[in-house]
C-alpha cells in the first residue's frame, strides 16, 4: 500500500503556505500530522498532486493566553494538549478527551487542527469544540476569518474551509469557575474511533445549572450539539430522571450511519447511554 | 589447585536442560532489530510483485487490459492467466485433493481473487501499475451463506468441475458440495437417543476468523537459469512440504529447489498453505531470471490467504435425567470458501473433529461434516489448533453447558459425571481415538478451589437477584482435552507425505552440537527448547546446542510445524536421535574405561563406571574420543537422524474458568477473571510454556469476543483492515492466572504433549461459557460469537434487561 | 519524480539520501538504508511494529514521509544498544520473555524506551496505555508489562548509581 506520486513543498509561513494553496490548483492539500491523509493515500482515497507540509511553521503550534482568549494553533499535537498546563488548568476536558484519540504515537503527530479540518464526523475534536464554543481562524488568499465551531461542520468531509484556506488557530475561553467536565467515548478498543461519544460542560449556580454543553460524536453526518438536551437542563436542578429526559432528547437528534461497530439504533441506544454517563461524571467534578 | 567438585545439582543446572525456565537463545537478534525476516531479504537486482485483484466476488473475466500498466517505465511484466496457461501452470493442486486458480482463470470466484500480476523495478512502481491494469467483469449471483449454496437451484459457483460427481472424499451430490465425512457409529447413536430420557439440540455457528499474524505472508523467489536451481525464502510453515509442491508444479527437479523459511513473524496457521503469491513470484523469477519478491499487505492477508472455522454445527446429546451423557450427534455444514483449500491431513477433510466427544465418557457417537463451495475466499486452515479441533472442543464444551442448563445441574457437577476416569486411561472414544493419559478430575478440583468457585456462584447468585445491579455475572468453565502432534503416518498424511517429523544431530569434537530439524518455529522458542531437550539427553549444555530449522538443503525432510505437532513429533524426534548417540557414546566410553557397556551408568552429563565413581567419561570426553579415537570396528564421528512416526496422537488438556461482568447500558464485556490450568504432560520450559500460555488465551480472547469476517449481499467482506478486524491491544487483554498439572503421555519419549495450542483452543468456548452464563438465568442456552458490546447489547434487548 | 535531498541524523550519524517525496519514512530505512529493524504490519496505522523515535516522540514510520525527516534526530531499534551495550529495554524484554516471534519487538522497544523517558515510573495502566499503539499477536502482553517494569528498576538503578 504505497501513496501515488506527488510534489513535497514546505513553506515556512502562514503566507507562504496560502501562497502554495492558491498558486498549486484544485489538486494540493495541506500536510499536518498525516495520520488521516496519509493512509488515505496509502489505500489511494485520496491522490492529491502537491501536498504542502505545514510542520515547519513555528507560529502554527501551542498555546498562547490572549487576554481571555485561549488561543492553540491548529498545529499543536494531541500529546502537546495533553500535556498543556493552560488547557490542563482552563479547558481540562480538551486533554482529558484527547486522551482517548488514537494511541500515543499517533498522538504524537495527529494534531488538534487536522482532526477538525478532516471533516470527519468520526473524529473526536469536532464535538469538543463545540462543546468548548471555539472559534475557528481561516487563513486564506482574502485574508483572515473567524468561524464559530457552529458554523464550520457542514457535512461529512466537509467544513467551512475552501481548499485555499488553512486553519491556523482554535479559540476557546477558559471554563466557569467551578465548571464540570467529561467526555464519554464508547469504542470497540484502544484506538478506535467511537461508536458513540458525548462531550458535556456543566456549571452550576447553586445547585441549578447555569451552563450547558452536550456535545455528540460519530453519531450524524457531522459533530452534533444536542440543543434540545441542553434545555432540558438548563436552570434545573439535576435529578436523574431529568438526566434521562436529556438522554432521550439528545438521541432525538441522532443519525448514525451503521457500520461494524453498530446499526443506528445500538448507536443512538449508547449515545444515551454516553449521555446520561457524562452528564454524572461533568456533575460530580463541577462544584 | 583443583577446581572443586560440583555437585549433581550444579551439573544439572549447568546442563539448562528439561524442566529448566532458561531464557532463549533466539532473542539476542530480535531485540537488536536483526532478525531476518521474509521481507527484509534484499537480492541484487531483484524485482517487486504486486498483484491486480478482483473488486467483485463472482464474475466473468471479459477482458483485461495490460498496456497502461506496460506504458509505466520500471515495470517488466503484467502476467494473467493466459499467460501461466502455456505452462499448466494457471491452477494448481491444493492440499485438499481439490484445484485452485493460481490467476483467475476467465472467471473470479471471491472478492479480492488474484487476477494478474505485475512486476515492476520496486514496490511503489508495482503498486502504480496495479492501479494501470483495466479488467472488465461481468458479474454473477454471488452465493454466500452455504446453506443457500445448497439449494437445487443455486448458482454453479466451479465450472470447472461441470460432471464431477465423485470428488477426493467421495461422492459429490451437488454441484456446490465438496465432500461429506462420517465418523462414530450412526445406528448406534441413534438408538441412544431413540432410548434416552433427556436429549436436547443446539445450532451453532462458529464463525469465519483469520488467524492474522503481525507479519504477513510473502516470499523472495530467485531462480538461477545457469544452474538451473531456484531457491525460494518464504514465509511457510512448512517449507519441506511446499518443496514438494514447488517441484512438482514447476518441473524443477526437487533437489535442484530450496526453501527457507527465514523468521517468521508469527504463523497461527495461516502460513501453512500454498499460495497463488507464491507460485506467481516463482514463475515470473524463472520467466524472468531475476529475483522477485512479494509482500503481502494486510487488507491482502485478511481478505484472501488462509481464513479458519466458518463451521455450521447442528449438536444433539442424549442423557439420562441425572446428567449421565449417553449419546452425541454432530452435524455440520463447513463452508470452505471457493476452492477446497484446507490443511488437514489427506484422509480427514474435516481434520480430527471427530475429537468431538471431548473429555467424556461418551458411549455412541456420530458426526457428519459437509464441505461447500461459497464465493468466498478459501482456507480453513488450522488457527493456532490442531485440525479442526477448535470446533470440535467449542461443539462438546457447549453441548455440555446447554444438557447441564435443561438438567439444572452445575457446569461442574456435569463434567465431574462425564469425564473419562483417571483409570479408564489408555481410554477409546466412541470415534476410535485411543486417549494417552488424563486425570480430569484432580485438575478441575484444583481449578474450583483456586478461584473459590462456591463463592463466586454465590456472588452471581445475589447480582441476578438485584435489578439494579448495573452489570451481568458470567462464569464459564470449560475442561477439554485435544488431539495433537499429527500424526501416526498409517493414517495422517500430506500429499501422500506421512506426517512423521525428523531431526538430525551433530556433536562436534569438542563437545557442542548443532541440531538440524524439520520444523520451523514462528516464536514457541525451538531454538532453545529444542536444546533444552538434547541437553538432558545428552549432557551437553544447552547453551553450545544450535538448533537449525527450515532451509531445506540443510535440514532433513519434515512436515512443518501446525497442529501442536513440534513437540509431539519433532520433539521425540530429538530424543530419539539423541538416544542413538548416547547409545554410541556409551559405547565409546566403555572403550574409554575399559570396562563393559553394562558396567556404566549414566548420570546428568557423564558416563561413569558403576562403583568407582572417580571413573567415568563426559559427553565431551566422548565427542573428542569419537573423531579421536574410536574403538575399532566402530565408525568414527558422533551424530545420528531419526525420523518419528508416532504411534498414536497426544492428547494435552486444560480446565479453564472465566468470570465476565457485562454492562447491561453498552453490552460491554470485562474479563474480570480468568484461570486456565494447563496438563500439557511433561514441562520442558516452564517460561516458554507461560507464554505461550498468555499468548494462546488472548488470542481465544480476540476470537471469542471481537473477531468476525462478515461479508455482505455483493460478496464483500467487511472488516478487512486492523480498523475492525479485532486484535487486541494491552488495555484490552485481561491479565492471566495459569497453574499445571502433570500427566506424561506415556507413549512419547518424553512425555510431552504439546502445549502452543490448547490456551486457544480451551479458551474461546469458555469466555463464551461466561457470556452465555450471564444470560442464563434467563434461559439462554447459546449465544453466537463474537461477543462484541454491539452483538451482547442485542440479546441484552432481546431479553429485555438492557438499561 | 520529485526527489528531494534529506539530510537527518540517523543513530547518531549525519547522512544525506536523495528520496522520492512519497517514500515513506519506514520504507526508506528499510530499503534506501537496509535497517530493517523497524517492520510493517498494516497500512492503515494501527499495528506499531514500524515505530521509531523522532525528535524524541514515539512515531509510526509507515505513516510519516521520509521527507518530513529532514533535519530531525531518527533513532531506531537498531540505535539503541549503545557501545555494544544493550538498552536496559532490550536486556528486560530478553529476562522476562518479552518476545516470541520478534515482529512486534522493534516497535515495542522504542515505544517502550520513549514511555520510560517520558514517564521513568509508570504503573501497570500507563504501561498499557502506553503500549496501546503496537499490537503484539503471540505474547499476550503480559511478560511486556513485566520487562516495562523491570527496565524501569534497571534505568533508575544506572541512574542512581551514575548520581
Ligand atoms: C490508528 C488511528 C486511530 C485514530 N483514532 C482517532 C480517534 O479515535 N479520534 C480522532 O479524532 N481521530 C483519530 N484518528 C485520526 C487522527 O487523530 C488524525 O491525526 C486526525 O484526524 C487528522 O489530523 P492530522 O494532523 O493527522 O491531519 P492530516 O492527516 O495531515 O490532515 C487531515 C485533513 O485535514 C486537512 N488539514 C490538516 N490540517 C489542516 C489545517 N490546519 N488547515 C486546513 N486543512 C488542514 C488535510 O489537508 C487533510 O485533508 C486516528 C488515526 C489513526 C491513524
Ligand atoms: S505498519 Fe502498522 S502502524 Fe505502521
Ligand atoms: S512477539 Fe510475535 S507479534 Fe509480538
Amino acid at each position: 500500500m504505497i501513496p501515488p506520486s506527488f510534489e513535497y513543498h514546505r513553506p515556512s509561513s502562514v503566507e507562504e503556505a496560502v501562497g502554495l494553496l492558491s498558486s498549486l490548483g484544485s489538486e494540493v492539500k495541506i500536510l499536518a500530522g498525516g495520520h488521516s491523509l496519509l493512509p488515505m493515500m496509502k489505500l489511494r482515497f485520496a491522490e492529491p498532486e502537491h501536498l504542502v507540509d505545514i510542520n515547519r511553521i513555528p507560529e502554527l503550534k501551542g498555546v498562547r493566553v490572549i487576554g481571555d482568549d485561549i488561543v492553540i494553533g491548529a498545529m499543536t499535537s494531541e500529546n502537546a494538549v495533553i500535556a498543556d498546563p493552560v488547557l490542563n488548568a482552563k479547558v481540562p476536558l480538551l486533554p482529558e478527551a484527547a486522551k482517548n484519540i488514537a494511541d500515543p504515537q499517533v498522538r504524537n503527530r495527529g494534531t488538534i487542527g487536522g482532526d477538525i479540518a478532516h471533516g470527519d464526523p468520526a473524529n473526536d475534536h469536532p464535538a469538543l469544540a463545540l462543546a468548548c464554543d471555539a472559534i475557528m481562524t481561516v487563513v486564506g488568499p482574502n485574508g483572515t476569518r473567524q468561524v464559530p465551531a457552529s458554523e464550520f461542520f457542514l457535512g461529512t468531509y466537509w467544513t467551512a474551509l475552501e481548499e485555499t484556506d488553512i486553519l491556523t488557530e482554535i479559540t476557546v475561553k477558559a471554563f466557569p469557575q467551578g465548571a464540570g467536565y467529561a467526555y464519554k467515548k464508547l469504542k470497540r478498543k484502544t484506538g478506535d474511533w467511537a461508536t458513540a461519544a458525548c462531550a458535556v460542560v456543566v456549571a452550576l449556580s447553586g445547585s441549578s445549572v447555569s451552563h450547558i454543553r452536550i456535545t455528540l460524536t460519530n453519531l450524524g453526518p457531522t459533530a452534533l450539539r444536542a440543543y434540545d438536551a441542553e434545555s432540558i437542563l438548563m436552570g434545573q436542578s439535576i435529578n436523574d430522571d431529568l438526566i434521562r429526559q436529556a438522554a432521550a432528547k439528545a438521541m432525538e437528534i441522532c443519525d448514525p450511519a451503521e457500520d461494524l461497530r453498530g446499526d443506528a439504533e445500538y448507536k443512538t441506544a449508547m449515545a444515551g447511554q454516553m449521555v446520561q454517563r457524562a452528564i454524572n461524571e461533568a456533575l460530580a467534578k463541577a462544584s | 589447585m583443583n577446581a572443586p567438585v560440583k555437585t549433581l545439582e550444579e551439573r544439572k543446572s549447568e546442563l539448562q536442560g528439561m524442566g529448566d525456565s532458561r531464557l532463549r537463545k533466539e532473542d539476542a537478534r530480535f531485540i537488536q532489530g536483526k532478525g531476518q525476516y521474509c521481507d527484509d531479504i534484499k537480492l541484487p537486482g531483484m524485482l517487486h510483485m504486486d498483484i491486480v485483484r478482483s473488486p467483485v466476488a463472482h464474475g466473468r473475466i471479459k477482458k483485461i487490459n495490460k498496456d497502461p500498466a506496460m506504458a509505466i517505465p520500471g515495470v517488466h511484466a503484467v502476467l494473467t492467466a493466459d499467460d501461466l496457461k502455456p505452462l499448466n501452470l494457471h491452477w494448481m493442486p491444493t492440499l485438499a485433493g481439490d484445484v485452485a486458480a493460481v490467476l483467475a482463470d476467465e472467471k473470479v470466484h471471491f472478492q479480492m481473487q488474484e487476477v494478474a500480476i505485475v512486476i515492476a523495478d520496486d514496490r511503489y512502481i508495482a503498486a502504480d501499475a496495479v492501479e494501470a491494469v483495466e479488467v472488465e467483469y461481468e458479474e454473477l449471483p454471488v452465493v454466500i451463506d452455504p446453506y443457500k449454496a445448497l439449494e437445487p437451484d443455486a448458482p454453479v459457483l466451479r465450472e470447472d468441475l461441470a460432471g464431477k460427481t465423485e470428488g477426493a472424499h467421495g461422492p459429490r451430490d451437488h454441484h456446490n458440495h465438496i465432500f461429506t465425512w462420517e465418523a462414530g457409529d450412526k445406528s448406534a447413536a441413534d438408538d441412544a437417543f431413540a432410548n434416552a430420557p433427556v436429549t436436547v439440540s443446539q445450532h451453532m455457528h462458529y464463525p469465519r476468523v483469520h488467524p492474522c499474524p503481525l507479519e504477513t505472508c510473502g516470499c523472495v523467489a530467485s531462480f538461477d537459469p545457469v544452474k538451473g536451481e531456484l531457491t525460494t525464502w518464504m514465509t511457510s510453515q512448512a517449507p519441506h512440504v511446499v518443496r514438494t509442491v514447488v517441484s512438482m508444479l514447476s518441473g524443477v527437479p526437487e533437489s535442484k529447489v530450496r526453501i527457507i523459511s527465514p523468521d517468521i513473524g508469527g504463523g497461527f496457521g495461516n502460513k501453512v498453505g500454498v499460495y497463488p503469491g507464491y507460485v506467481c513470484a516463482i514463475v515470473s523469477s524463472i520467466v524472468l531470471g531475476r529475483p522477485v519478491k512479494w509482500s503481502e499487505d494486510r487488507i491482502e492477508n485478511i481478505s484472501t490467504t488462509a481464513f479458519a472455522r466458518d463451521y455450521h454445527m447442528d449438536g444433539h446429546l442424549a442423557a439420562t435425567e441425572d446428567g449421565k451423557i449417553l449419546g452425541l450427534k454432530v452435524d455440520v455444514v463447513a463452508d470452505h470458501g471457493a476452492f477446497d483449500a484446507c490443511a488437514d491431513p489427506t484422509k480427514f477433510p474435516a481434520g480430527l473433529f471427530h475429537i468431538c466427544s471431548g473429555s467424556y465418557d461418551i458411549p455412541s457417537a456420530h458426526c457428519s461434516v459437509k464441505g461447500v463451495y461459497t464465493n468466498k475466499a478459501p482456507g480453513g486452515v488450522a488457527y493456532r489448533c490442531s485440525f479442526r479441533v477448535t470446533e470440535a472442543v467449542y461443539l462438546i464444551e457447549r453441548m455440555v453447558d446447554v444438557l447441564a442448563q435443561k438438567l439444572n445441574m452445575d457446569k461442574a457437577e456435569i463434567r465431574k459425571k462425564n469425564f473419562i476416569r483417571k483409570e479408564q486411561f489408555p481410554y477409546t472414544s466412541a470415534f476410535g481415538f485411543e486417549y494417552d493419559s488424563g486425570d480430569y478430575h484432580t485438575a478441575l478440583e484444583k481449578v474450583l478451589d483456586a478461584v473459590d468457585y462456591k463463592a463466586l456462584r454465590a456472588e452471581q447468585e445475589q447480582k441476578r437477584n438485584d435489578p439494579n445491579c448495573p452489570t451481568l455475572m458470567g462464569i464459564g468453565l470449560v475442561t477439554f482435552t485435544e488431539v495433537v502432534g499429527a500424526g501416526p503416518s498409517k493414517i495422517c498424511d500430506i500429499l501422500g507425505v506421512g506426517m512423521f517429523d525428523s531431526c538430525e544431530i551433530r556433536i562436534h569434537p569438542t563437545g557442542s552440537a548443532i541440531a538440524r530439524m524439520g520444523t520451523i518455529t514462528q516464536g514457541q522458542g525451538h531454538q532453545t527448547t529444542y536444546a533444552q531437550i538434547i541437553a538432558s539427553e545428552l549432557g551437553i549444555p544447552s547453551e553450545v546446542i544450535q538448533v537449525e530449522e527450515g532451509d531445506t538443503s540443510t535440514a532433513p525432510y519434515g512436515l512443518g510445524t501446525y497442529g501442536s505437532r513440534s513437540t509431539p513429533v519433532a520433539g521425540a524426534a530429538i530424543a530419539m536421535a539423541a538416544r542413538k548417540i548416547h547409545a554410541k557414546a556409551r559405547k565409546i566410553a566403555a572403550h574409554l574405561l575399559e570396562v563393559a557397556e553394562g558396567d556404566l551408568d549414566w548420570e546428568i552429563d557423564r558416563f561413569k563406571v558403576r562403583g568407582n565413581e572417580e571413573q567415568f567419561k563426559t559427553m565431551a570426553d566422548i565427542a573428542w574420543a569419537a573423531y579421536n579415537q574410536p574403538p575399532e570396528g566402530l565408525e568414527p564421528g558422533l551424530e545420528a537422524v531419526h525420523y518419528y512416526d508416532p504411534p498414536n496422537f497426544t492428547y494435552p488438556f486444560g480446565i479453564y474458568l472465566c468470570v465476565v461482568d457485562i454492562d447491561k447500558g453498552t453490552g460491554e464485556s470485562s474479563i474480570r477473571r480468568f484461570y486456565a490450568l494447563d496438563d500439557c504432560g511433561t514441562r520442558i520450559n516452564p517460561m516458554i510454556i507461560d507464554g505461550q500460555i498468555h499468548g494462546g488465551l488472548t488470542e481465544g480472547f480476540a476470537v471469542a469476543m471481537g473477531q468476525q469476517m462478515p461479508f455482505d449481499e455483493q460478496g464483500n467482506l467487511m472488516g478487512n483492515t486492523l480498523m475492525d478486524y479485532f486484535l487486541p491491544t494491552a488495555v484490552e487483554t485481561p491479565t492471566w492466572e495459569t497453574d499445571y498439572t502433570v500427566t506424561p503421555s506415556p507413549h512419547h519419549p518424553i512425555g510431552a504433549k504439546g502445549v502452543a495450542e490448547s490456551p486457544h483452543v480451551g479458551s474461546i468456548p469458555t469466555f463464551n461459557s461466561a457470556v452465555v452464563d450471564a444470560f442464563a438465568h434467563l434461559g439462554v442456552t447459546h449465544i453466537d460469537m463474537p461477543h462484541t458490546s454491539y452483538r451482547v447489547w442485542k440479546k441484552l434487548k432481546e431479553e429485555g434487561v438492557q438499561l | 519524480m520529485a526527489k528531494q535531498i534529506v539530510k537527518m541524523n540517523l543513530n547518531g550519524q549525519e547522512i544525506e539520501q536523495l528520496v522520492d517525496s512519497r517514500t515513506l519514512l519506514v520504507h526508506f530505512l528499510r530499503e534506501q538504508m537496509n535497517l530493517t529493524g523497524a517492520h510493517i504490519g498494516c497500512e492503515t496505522s494501527q499495528c506499531g511494529v514500524c515505530t521509531v523515535d523522532i525528535d524524541g516522540e514515539s512515531v509510526k514510520s509507515c505513516t510519516h514521509l521520509a521527507v518530513q525527516c529532514d533535519g530531525c534526530e531518527v533513532k531506531t531499534v537498531e540505535g539503541l544498544a549503545e557501545g555494544g551495550v544493550l538498552h536496559a529495554v532490550q536486556e528486560a524484554f530478553y529476562e522476562e520473555h518479552g518476545l516470541q516471534c520478534g515482529y512486534c519487538t522493534p516497535g515495542m522497544l522504542m515505544t517502550s524506551y520513549r514511555l520510560l523517558q517520558d514517564n521513568p515510573n509508570p504503573t501497570e495502566d500507563e504501561i498499557r496505555i502506553g503500549l496501546s499503539g503496537n499490537l503484539c499477536r503471540c505474547t499476550g502482553y503480559q511478560n511486556i508489562v513485566k520487562a516495562v517494569k523491570s527496565a524501569a528498576v534497571k534505568l533508575q538503578q544506572k541512574e542512581s548509581a551514575t548520581a
